[in-house]
């Protein structure tokens, strides 16, 4: 017997366990009893197992939730900055575009609406020197361009042609220690001559003690440089310093302002009116040049004299011949003596002096200013070249 | 069948070749495969076709080429997976006793470190499993429930297939005797 259960030990055991299991299952079954017991015993013991892995279960899809969420916020992230990156890129590809868009339509519409010849040109460099006070433009002498031509824009006077070369031009800005233009203030034609500085702001040379300049006020070309044609704005006064013999006037050059990218060649210019306001230069209106002007009223007055090509000019041949009619000479006379009347009117050409040495213009001669002659035709104004008009009326 | 026939018959019954697993690996990797059983189904009801604690039955059987300790494996392991459950204690311990002592036998005889072999068994021991329980099922407790060959296949046949890794890591966790 015990060299059989040895020989088959595996089969015993086997048998052994198995039947074991058989009676404890037909027990169960017969008796429809369970073994709370073992069940008892068995989930005592794997329970705290159960929760742990339950725990790391739960910690794992918390983490691995986070970390898909995360992933997915990252990769969100980093395509929103791409995008962000993209569109800012875009959108200020977009803003120059527009803005280039709205100074070339500025551009146009000042270009039509100017009496002026202008040609427009793109700024494509600065000068290749130290000089800040030089910039190139893309329009040279093959499209008409010469040197001493104006620039502007629609908001002002930029500089002048300081060389022109076949395909680009050197403009010398207004803020360059070397550029000066003759300006005129809006609001009480204060004349004065605008003087870079080599900075951002101008200075306006030559302003009397006494003469009236508020801050704020706009300053126009005068025209009398026969480089800008008369009013186009120069700039508005910052800052008034009392001087003496000169104010000491700083201006803000209004062509330069926001940089300049686009600007107008005035191939040939014509005056215009400054506006009283001093605000803008919508309206552009033809008149006659300042020294149609000035014949008008005095040059045509005055045989044997040059036609006067400024107003300082007009005033000057005014007065000498109201000193010569009452007999005056200029530069003699002692401290004190009584000067010539300026206000009177201007002597015809046989002039008569009465006893009271008042100036008696001959009959049927006209006041000056009393009745403007019509208004004539603008004057052009080349640069480098008088283009006052010939005088209107010859004196008789 | 004696021992010196078994030696014998098999080149693979040399005691040199047997792989002992620590009794801590035994152990825990026995309960973590009822337990995965038990309850990884309630959250993942696709890995229900899974039979762990028969293939770590089957695993530990087939390492130690020893019946006897493919029986008291399998034993245990069953009567824990049915204290476990609903079952009557006994059932899977049947079952599972039987597969631990034919896997336990067949070590014997095979090379089962060879992933086919691991294959071919796990098929054939899913199969046996399933149809010795539905079997005890409808003689001892009277259920009526109809045996699927075809279900029953398709689930030997993924168990198999997951077998393989999973024998492949358990391997990493035995010490050469």
């Amino acid at each position: 017997m015990d060299t059989i259960l040895r020989r088959y030990r595996n089969l015993t055991i086997l048998l052994v366990v198995l039947f074991a299991q058989l009676v404890l299952l037909a027990w169960q079954v017969k008796s429809a009893q369970d073994v709370p017991l073992v069940r008892v015993w068995a989930v005592t013991a794997v329970t705290p197992l159960a929760r742990l892995l339950d725990s790391v279960r739960s910690a794992g899809a918390r983490l691995l939730e986070d970390y898909v969420i995360l992933t997915g916020v990252q990769r969100e992230n980093r395509r929103l900055k791409e995008e962000l990156g993209r569109l800012k890129l875009e959108s200020q590809f977009l803003r120059s575009e527009l803005a280039t868009a709205e100074r070339a339509q500025a551009l146009h519409a000042f270009q039509q609406r100017t009496p002026s010849r202008t040609i427009a040109a793109r700024v494509i460099g600065t000068g290749a020197g130290s000089n800040p006070g030089v910039v190139l433009v893309d329009r040279g002498a093959s499209a008409g361009v010469q040197r001493g031509m104006a620039v502007i824009t629609p908001d002002g006077i930029v500089g002048k042609l300081l060389a022109a070369y076949p395909n680009a031009s050197q403009v010398l800005l207004v803020t360059d220690a070397s550029f000066a233009a003759g300006v005129i203030s809006a609001k009480h034609r204060v004349r004065g001559t605008l003087k870079g500085q080599s900075q951002a702001n101008c200075r306006v040379l030559y302003i009397p003690g006494e003469a009236k300049v508020e801050a704020g006020e706009m300053f126009y070309t005068s025209g009398e440089d026969r480089i800008f044609p008369k009013g186009l704005p120069a700039g508005r006064v910052i800052s008034v310093r009392d001087g003496n013999p000169f104010r000491e006037v700083m201006v803000e050059p209004s062509g330069l302002q926001g940089g300049v990218e686009e600007v107008l060649i005035v191939l040939e210019g014509i005056h215009q009116e400054i506006p009283e306001s001093g605000e803008s230069i919508a309206g552009f209106h033809m008149l006659p040049s300042p020294g149609a002007t000035l014949e008008a009223g005095a040059g045509s007055a005055l045989p044997n004299q040059a036609p006067a090509a400024t107003e300082a000019d007009a005033v000057h041949q005014r007065y000498k011949a109201l000193g010569e009619a009452q007999g005056h000479r200029f530069g003699e006379g002692a401290p004190g003596s009584r000067p010539p009347d300026f206000n009177l009117p201007l002597p015809a050409p046989s002039l008569s002096v009465d006893g009271a040495g008042q100036v008696a213009p001959p009959a049927g001669s006209q006041a000056p200013g009393a009745a403007p002659p019509a208004s004539p035709a603008p004057t052009p104004a080349k640069p480098g070249v008088a283009k006052s008009a010939p005088p209107s009326a010859s004196p008789d | 069948m004696s021992a010196g026939n078994d030696q014998y018959f098999s080149r693979y019954a040399d005691p040199r070749r047997a792989r002992r697993a620590r009794i801590w690996v035994l152990l825990g990797v026995s309960v973590l495969a009822v337990l995965f059983q038990v309850y990884v189904p309630l959250y993942l009801r696709v890995l229900s076709f899974l039979q762990m604690p028969l293939l770590v039955t089957m695993y530990f059987s087939l390492m130690y080429r020893s019946p006897v300790r493919g029986i008291f494996i399998g034993a245990g392991i069953g009567l824990t997976q049915d204290s476990l459950s609903q079952l009557p204690l006994g059932m899977l311990g049947i079952v599972k006793t039987l597969v631990g002592y034919f896997a336990g036998s067949v070590g014997m005889r095979f090379d089962v470190d060879h992933p086919v072999m691991r294959f071919t068994l796990t098929l054939f021991f899913v199969l046996f499993h399933q149809l010795l329980f539905w079997m005890l099922q409808r003689s001892l407790l009277g259920a009526t429930a109809a045996f699927e060959p075809v279900g029953t296949l398709f689930q030997a046949l993924l168990n198999a297939i997951i077998g393989i890794p999973l024998f492949h890591l358990l391997d990493k966790l035995r010490s050469r005797a």
